[in-house]
């Protein structure tokens, strides 16, 4: 009985079988961090996110120029004046941007300030324009704005607070302080935090538990009031900038405690595997070995873990202003603008004081939806 | 639990000893500012009168000591022993942060369930995003919208635990109403982000439990879906209503504090930030430890307590994972 083979005459390539699409080849050639953004780039609110926040973090360096006001001009003539409104139709004839001038008068039964659109007086908004002189990060002079009033007009478009000053230039100002606590701040917390967490991972034993002791203990201490007691304890003659340096190292002093876990645990792992035992015998020092060849293996999760808890530190700065114990003027935070609001008669007569809450809310959310994705960027095996 | 009990006490020491002077050299200053004159004398005798001049550790150890023996020191500013300067304060946080975290529980608890069932459901992102915006929003400014709708709609006075006219009043059954009447903003507000966190956690649970094996075996065999739901998968994802505890604690008691004094109530927060101003160290002292001590044994009895109902824990073997 004879069977009969198939035999392939074509020559026998012993690599056909291993063949790649250019597709497939460009993903196994990827380094972790094109995976990553490869990754990233799908998760659609996480991209939204974050381009919100580059945009907020950019604005930090022009604040300046995108204020229409400066952040002491006062208008002592319109104190509490309410938000104008953009129009850009004026009896149904189109004139570009311009809001309606106020007409201001006091209530005399119950003495309240009034204010009234003028709707015969147009004021049309300028652009790239010339206004309130300033100095650009404190040294260079100029007085040029994205956007200004008409020369002769007012443009308060979330209204003016207790002293007459334009709400929405002290907003964009405060942005510069509020978000670069968060960043100073996870910057202290993430080199104590790397520090304490890989020298308890790498060596473990007793240097291990004492970190471990000290990390449950700073956990179990209810975080706000020991925030409070640390920056009561700012001696008062500090000057503002000092301050503001105090408060982030304070926010940054206890918030490490994550941060050392993780690290911890990623190296007590990692220490065990073969690359990190080469390193030893080749005699490479412990400080070597962690920084060059495990931190590497997990920087990624770090960064996530890192973006997820910078808003706690805008929450904490923003509450600690509120209530005094934080930044003072003349530096301008979100917090220092929602003291402000303290009271009753805000909420009730003047709620647009209230309105720094929301690029508060805006940082805290577009924090959370980005380090979510990216801590499920991070981890390749999903 | 004893050696964390001690390293919070030496914190909590060191903390307020932390700023330069003593009460007594705020006293000086404010004497002088009123241009009285000072008594080097009296106020050497005062300083000797309150262990001030002693050195750190034995002052220390007069606190401690003092404290086990139930004496918290004297509080400089109202010139009277720190156990009678806060009177009602202690009872009320605990009762505040006791009846956040039930609030927590009863808004989570059907909020969670709903959101795992109904995954990826309008209902589902709907509630997500509420839990979002109350993760969002700063505590104190939620207080004060809440506070004011509270007082346009209920005619709730404004502030405070109860009305005005049970303030240092004996404990009676109209007090106890006016408390709870009263109780509710701060609760709301206090509970809204650790609310938002405990959905998610309890969300996430149900997730992994809904996609087991026996979950799917009881609805194969015909058990009615809700009942086999309620019977094993919530069983088992519950611990974290008991485990979350420890870490909504801290969270909690900070949240009071803040919203305390938007709110002045008549708890711990609002007198801790006076006395850590004016440098009365005994009485700041006394809440911080106060405020800690909550959380650490809060801590401890969500240990115990999560042994005893998780077998898995309480029979400490390991558990097939």
């Amino acid at each position: 009985m004879t069977t009969k083979h198939f035999v392939n005459k074509a020559p026998f390539d012993p690599n056909a079988t291993e063949k790649l699409t250019p597709e497939q080849e460009r993903y196994y050639m990827a380094t972790q961090w094109q995976l990553m953004w490869w990754k990233l780039k799908r998760h659609r609110l996480a991209m939204i996110s974050g381009a919100v926040l580059a945009l907020m973090y950019f604005s930090v360096i022009i604040s300046e120029f995108l204020a229409p006001y400066a952040l002491t001009t006062r208008n002592t003539d319109f104190i509490y004046a309410p938000p104008q409104t953009i129009n850009f139709f004026h009896d149904g004839e189109f004139q570009g941007p311009f809001v309606y001038g106020l007409k201001y008068q006091l209530n005399m039964t119950n003495l309240k300030r009034e204010y009234q659109e003028d709707k015969q007086s147009i004021q049309k908004i300028r652009f790239f324009c010339k206004s309130d002189p300033y100095k650009f990060w404190g040294h260079v002079a100029s007085s040029t704005h994205l956007f200004c009033p008409s020369a002769t007009g007012t443009l308060f478009l979330l209204g003016t607070d207790r002293l007459g000053r334009d709400v929405l230039s002290r907003i964009i100002y405060g942005t510069r302080i509020s978000l670069t606590v968060g960043l100073l701040g996870i910057i202290f917390s993430f080199i104590i935090g790397i520090t304490i967490g890989g020298l308890a991972g790498y060596f473990g034993g007793w240097v291990d538990n004492l970190s471990q002791r000290a990390i449950e203990i700073i956990r179990s201490f209810p975080e706000l009031p020991l925030w409070m007691a640390l920056s009561a304890s700012l001696p008062v003659t500090w000057s503002p900038i000092l301050i503001y340096f105090g408060i982030t190292i304070i926010l940054g002093m206890l918030d490490w405690t994550g941060l050392a876990r993780a690290v911890r645990s990623k190296l007590l792992s990692l220490r065990e595997e073969d690359f990190a035992l080469a390193a030893q015998l080749m005699g490479a020092k412990p400080q070597r070995i962690i920084v060059r060849h495990l931190l590497p293996s997990f920087t990624s999760h770090l960064i996530a873990s890192a973006t997820l808890s910078i808003p706690s530190m805008i929450l904490g700065e923003t509450a600690l202003s509120f209530l005094g114990l934080g930044l003072r003027p003349p530096i301008t935070s979100w917090g220092v603008l929602l003291t402000e609001a303290q009271n009753m008669n805000a909420v009730e007569l003047y709620p647009w004081i209230m309105t720094p809450v929301i690029p508060v809310i805006i940082v805290v959310l577009a924090f959370n939806f980005f380090g979510d994705g990216l801590r499920d960027a991070a981890d390749p095996y999903r | 639990m004893i050696p964390t009990l001690v390293a919070i006490s030496v914190i909590t020491f060191v903390i307020i000893q932390l700023p330069p002077g003593d009460y007594l050299s705020t006293y000086i200053a404010e004497l002088q500012s009123q241009g009285e004159n000072v008594d080097i004398e009296k106020i050497e005798a005062l300083r000797a009168q309150y262990g001030l001049d002693r050195p750190m550790i034995e002052q220390y150890g007069l606190w401690v000591l003092g404290m086990l023996q139930g004496d918290f020191g004297f509080s400089f500013e109202y010139q009277l022993p720190v156990s009678e300067v806060v009177g009602d304060r202690l009872f009320l946080t605990l009762v505040l942060n006791f009846a956040t975290i039930i609030f927590i529980w009863i808004i989570a608890f059907p909020i969670g369930i709903y959101s795992a069932t109904h995954q990826y459901s309008l209902g589902d992102y709907g509630l997500t995003f509420i839990g979002f915006i109350g993760l969002a929003t700063p505590n104190f400014l939620l207080a004060l919208v809440l506070l004011y709708l509270a007082n346009v709609w209920f005619g709730t006075s404004i502030g405070g635990l109860m009305d005005p006219e049970y303030i240092g009043q004996p404990w009676s059954t109209n007090k106890i109403i006016s408390v709870i009447e009263h109780l509710w903003v701060p609760v709301v507000v206090i509970g809204t982000s650790g609310t938002a966190g405990m959905i998610r956690r309890l969300r996430a649970n149900m997730l992994d439990e809904l996609q087991k094996q026996y979950f799917v075996t009881a609805k194969a065999k015909g058990l009615h879906p809700l009942r086999a739901l309620l019977k094993y998968p919530l069983r088992a994802s519950l611990n974290p209503f008991i485990a979350d505890i420890g870490n909504m604690l801290p969270q909690i008691v900070s949240g009071s504090a803040i919203v305390s004094m938007v709110l002045s109530l008549p708890t711990t927060g609002p007198m801790l930030i006076s006395a850590l101003q004016s440098q009365d160290m005994y009485l700041a002292g006394s809440f911080l430890i106060f405020l800690a001590l909550l959380t650490v044994v809060g801590m401890f009895l969500s240990d115990i307590a999560l042994a005893y109902l998780d077998p898995r824990i309480r029979l400490g073997g390991s558990a097939e994972k």
